[in-house]
């Protein structure tokens, strides 16, 4: 009997550390049904006067559209979607309005195109450290990343 | 007769075009290959707040990137990538001045500049000026800026700019761009080919 009870508590443990090393391992990735948010990233900011930005991509393994219509974050009093364009050489910036990700495909926020503007920060993105954010969409519930902060020279989520 | 006659003429109009075609696509390769030149000049002053112009530069290959330092994405990202060219260099890099101009000067003053370059890499050189000193730079390189109105951004407008790299040689020379986005590789491996 003690045996045995001994032995089942082992097991919930290894169950549980396990369950916290899968946990940590993809600590960056979140699933809400069918939407998965990968690779977070946000840029060290250069101070709080100036605008940051943060990236991600956004999977939707579904069978009907999402779309995210609104992001949030409590280190920045006004984060936006917006989209870098470039035409004839110029490069433009405005926001991006709301981003439908279609059935089966998968939208990558990165330099140069759609990425997280947040402006009026509350703090310094200082690198190594890490924040929150809430993604709205139109069709499923918030969900919540955890984003962490790189260089100020960083180009994507794992340089 | 007449027929040879139009035959004839039907043989010189082709010659003309196929002549002409080989000028042209001639004349379009020698352009792409070193590109018009010209040599951009400017009245500016660096992030140290000393004054600068073209002729400071002499000597040393330098990369231009035009931008503004409330620009969250494009301009970080070619900023970051002077500093992998730099790095990548090695010994060539003393020969190398990546320069950064602002386009939006009211906002962008030389303490702005100065904060914001030395954030990416300490080789890069931030310059400003008056609106009109800076009007005129961008002109002399041919290039393009403009300040759009946004509601939501800070102070209520952004700036849409030329996103290229130029290439200028040590004797002043305009020498070609670097459309944004190409690799830090590709540029380092294109300058070994000239330094």
């Amino acid at each position: 009997m003690n045996v045995l009870k001994i032995t089942s508590i082992t097991g919930v443990l290894s169950l549980l550390l396990i369950a916290m090393m899968t946990a940590q391992a993809a600590a960056d990735s979140v699933r809400i049904g069918d939407v998965i948010i990968e690779a977070p990233w946000a840029r060290a900011s250069i101070g709080t006067s100036r605008p940051a930005a943060a990236y991600l991509s956004i999977r939707n393994e579904g069978d009907e559209p999402v779309t995210l219509t609104q992001v949030s974050t409590p280190v920045s009093k006004m984060a936006e979607i917006h989209e870098s364009t470039m035409s004839d050489g110029i490069a433009r910036m405005g926001t991006a309005g709301d981003v439908v990700i279609r059935a089966g495909s998968e939208v990558v926020l990165k330099p140069g195109g759609l990425h997280i503007m947040m402006m009026k920060l509350k703090q310094p993105l200082k690198k190594g450290e890490k924040f929150n954010m809430t993604l709205t969409f139109k069709e499923i519930e918030a969900v919540d990343v955890v984003l962490p902060i790189l260089g100020v020279g960083a180009s994507g989520p794992n340089k | 007769m007449r027929r040879v006659r139009y035959i004839l003429w039907g043989a010189v109009l082709i010659a003309a075009v196929i002549f002409g075609g080989h000028q042209l696509s001639h004349m379009l390769e020698t352009k792409s290959a070193s590109g018009p030149t010209f040599q951009p000049v400017f009245t500016l002053t660096n992030h140290s707040g000393e004054p600068v112009s073209e002729t400071t530069f002499r000597g040393d290959w330098a990369l231009v990137f035009f931008g503004f330092t409330n620009c969250p994405d494009i301009c970080p990202t070619t900023l970051a990538e002077f500093g992998n060219v730099m790095d990548r260099l090695g010994a060539d890099a003393s020969k190398v001045k990546p320069l950064f101009i602002t386009i939006d000067p009211e906002r962008d003053r030389v303490a702005d500049v100065a904060k914001y370059v030395s954030a990416f890499h300490p080789s890069i050189i931030g310059l400003t000026g008056s609106n009109k000193q800076i009007a005129y730079t961008a002109s002399s390189f041919k290039a393009f800026f403009e300040r759009v109105p946004q509601e939501t951004a800070p102070d209520g407008y952004t700036m849409g700019h030329t996103s290229a790299v130029y290439l200028i040689s040590p004797e002043g020379n305009f020498v070609r761009t670097y459309q944004f986005g190409t690799s830090p590789e590709m540029i380092v491996e294109d300058l070994k080919t000239r330094i």
